[in-house]
């Protein structure tokens, strides 16, 4: 997993290419982790991500959880098979996608 | 049929998807399926790496057994372990009307791959878990 960090003052896109598995999901979550500080509007772009596990919507979760603290955060670029997933799983209520 | 035999480790996983992958590719599995499979593959072995030894990702001998009928298009997936018991089927379903902040982190795993598989079995035999799943490619 490669994860791109762009900044644009208060906001942060962390562009996310490859699997979030169980192998790779620490390493998203050491990002949001350590650079969000001071972060208002968090995006996480999945559009060269096309798989996710219970590891990575977990990492997501927290995430969510931890921006709703100091700003936002919105997931995009989700292709179908992660939708699904996010339908399944109660996600698309918990995330906002766009 | 295709055998693995493995350690319940996590940083096995990727060569048994490897494994798994190129049955499919054989099999000319459609895209959907697969990538269904792929995400079942890991939650269940995660689950036995995770649990069945006792301690965390400690790791212990696993079966992995590739199956597919053609006359059914049914693809199975068979792990066995000889950890502890542990069903994965006995284990609540997550509430997934809960907001982000009532939400747990437990039980999506198994969650997952009760929604997008079509058969699951788990038993218990000669000390072994014996854990299957199961999926009609089309």
């Amino acid at each position: 997993m490669i994860i791109r960090e762009i900044r644009d003052n208060n906001k942060l896109t962390l562009a996310i290419k490859g699997r979030i598995d169980t192998a790779t999901a620490p390493q998203l979550e050491t990002a949001v982790k350590t650079k969000t500080d001071g972060v208002e509007q968090l995006e996480i772009d999945l559009k060269e991500t096309d798989y996710i596990s219970s590891a990575g919507l977990r990492v997501l979760l927290a995430a969510q959880k931890s921006m709703k603290k100091q700003g936002s955060m919105v997931v995009t670029n989700v292709n179908e098979v992660i939708h699904e997933i996010f339908e399944v799983t109660g996600f698309l209520d918990i995330l906002t996608i766009q | 049929m295709k055998e693995l035999i493995t350690e319940a480790k996590i940083d096995k996983l990727e060569e048994i998807r490897h494994f798994m992958d190129r049955y499919q590719e054989e099999l000319d599995c459609p895209m959907k399926p697969q990538a269904q499979l792929d995400i079942a593959l890991e939650e269940v072995f995660v689950n036995i790496a995770h649990y069945a030894y006792g301690e965390d990702d400690i790791g212990g001998p696993c079966r992995i057994v590739f199956d597919y009928d053609e006359e059914t298009k049914v693809f199975s997936v068979e792990f066995t372990d000889s950890g502890m018991p542990f069903n994965p089927l006995a284990a609540d379903d997550p509430d997934t009307s809960l907001s982000a902040e009532e939400r747990g982190i437990g039980g999506l795993g198994i969650f997952m791959v009760k929604k997008s598989m079509d058969e699951l079995e788990y038993r218990r035999e000669d000390e072994k878990n014996i854990f299957v799943i199961r999926k009609v490619l089309k």
